[in-house]
């Protein structure tokens, strides 16, 4: 086939993978990327030529949405309204072609674990179309009390901090919670109790069912000077790789980032609170305060499709304004 | 101003600086001053700073969060010390009535390491 200019692939199923091509998804990624999996092949498109596309490759019979670090709570300069940025994003899921069936909410729910940011964000997330939403806890959200607060209101068909698994037509969603006991100097954790579940977890699904992960704290190194990376995230990964799609959505970095590797495609998506500095471009990942015009551009929602029969799960990520 | 010099003039201000900070939180009989130079840390830029004190037992050390995020104060044992959540500008403080070395981090973001050393 003819490979367009801004055209990229990935023939993961093969050790070759396109390195300046996965450069280029890289360098997209920070406004917006749009990603097809077919049959183990990844296409990323920017945003910008997303009219372009077979509409057929958005729609499926399974649609969700992702948001994340909605830090609810909030009020420094980087974004002194939280609350609107938030119900900005549930408009835009709202008004998505196709209607998410639920939402994901990768983490930091809250800024501070207190259960009137909880109340809040609840309450925005009620506005959308789609009632159900499945949380996994960020390290905002365990802060103070262990997780107790968290735990009570989205842990309640949970297992230990937090970690659960749940199937959607046909597809394997499996939440993982690696922000609890995090040790002096170390990343992420999930834990010999949450590795063990999820071995077991995953033992009796044939290699064919598609498998989503979703968890806050990166589980890949994306940058583990700064903490964003899970350190026993390649042995949760090491049961997985019977599957022949593996799909691992994280949150946490509040940038939009995908990697693939092997039979797994990365993604993080951006808060709906605030921006981060790319790895190592500052000298902490604290808040990043951009001018009031571009601060929107920066924060979003990530729409998730999956084509059944297909193997293919459509990913893009969208701004907020 | 030669380094020697300059080097002189920061001590000089550091001393003057602990010596207001031990009046406010010890009584004047404290710690001597040969030990605590200061009993302040900072938390900036997602490092507490100094990263390493050295004070005299008895001494109360504060913390003081100057960053956009949350961060806390928890001793490596998670036992001995372990600060609530401090927002910014939030304040959080520890009386080391033992020697030791005392490291801890900060929960939140656990690359965040420092240390207390307690003569």
């Amino acid at each position: 086939m003819t490979r367009k200019k801004d055209e990229i692939q990935f023939d993961h199923n093969h050790d070759d993978i396109d390195r300046r091509g996965f450069l280029k998804c890289m360098a997209w990624a920070g406004t917006g990327a749009f990603c097809v999996v077919q049959g183990g092949v990844l296409k990323s498109y920017s945003l910008s030529r997303i009219a372009d596309l077979d509409p057929s490759t958005i729609k499926g019979e399974l649609s969700f949405a992702q948001i994340s670090d909605s830090h609810m709570g909030f009020n420094k300069p980087a974004n002194p309204d939280v609350a609107g940025t938030l119900k900005a994003a549930v408009d835009k899921i709202n008004a998505l072609d196709t209607p998410p069936e639920f939402l994901l909410h990768t983490g930091d729910i809250s800024h501070l674990a207190r259960p009137e940011e909880f109340d809040n964000v609840e309450q925005i997330l009620r506005g959308a179309k789609a009632q159900d939403v499945f949380y996994v806890p960020g390290e905002h959200d365990v802060v103070g009390d262990d997780g107790k607060e968290y735990l009570e209101r989205h842990g309640k068909k949970s297992k230990g901090a937090g970690w659960y698994s749940f199937d959607k037509k046909g597809v394997h969603f499996v939440g993982l919670a690696n922000v609890l006991n995090l040790k002096a100097g170390g990343l992420g954790s999930l834990g010999p109790e949450q590795l063990e579940w999820l071995e077991n977890d995953v033992k009796p699904l044939s290699a064919s069912t598609p498998i989503v992960v979703f968890a806050h704290i990166p589980l890949w190194s994306v940058y583990p000077q700064w903490g964003w990376g899970t350190e026993d995230s390649a042995q949760a990964l090491g049961y997985l790789k019977k599957f022949g799609s593996v799909t691992v959505l994280n949150g946490h970095i509040h940038q939009t980032m995908q990697k693939v590797e092997g039979n797994v495609t990365f993604h993080t998506a951006a808060s709906t609170a605030f921006p981060q500095p790319e790895p190592g471009k500052a000298d902490s990942p604290g808040p990043m305060k951009v001018p009031a015009a571009q601060l929107r551009s920066l924060l979003g929602i990530t729409d998730v499709n999956f084509v059944q029969g297909r193997d293919a799960l459509a990913i893009v990520d969208s701004k907020l304004g | 101003m030669n380094r020697k010099k300059r080097y002189l003039a920061v001590a000089m201000l550091l001393v003057g600086l602990g010596g207001a900070l031990l009046g406010t939180t010890l009584p004047a009989s404290g710690s001597p001053a040969q030990v605590a130079s200061s009993d302040q840390v900072k938390i900036d830029n997602f490092t507490f700073a100094p990263g390493e004190i050295t004070v005299a037992k008895g001494t109360t050390v504060k913390w003081v969060n100057r960053d956009d995020i949350p961060h806390t104060v928890v001793s490596d044992d998670r036992s001995t010390f372990k600060s609530k959540p401090l927002d910014t500008d939030d304040k959080f403080s520890y009386t080391f009535t033992k020697e030791g070395t005392y490291s801890y981090f900060c929960s939140i973001h656990p690359k965040m390491t420092a240390k207390v050393i307690v003569k």
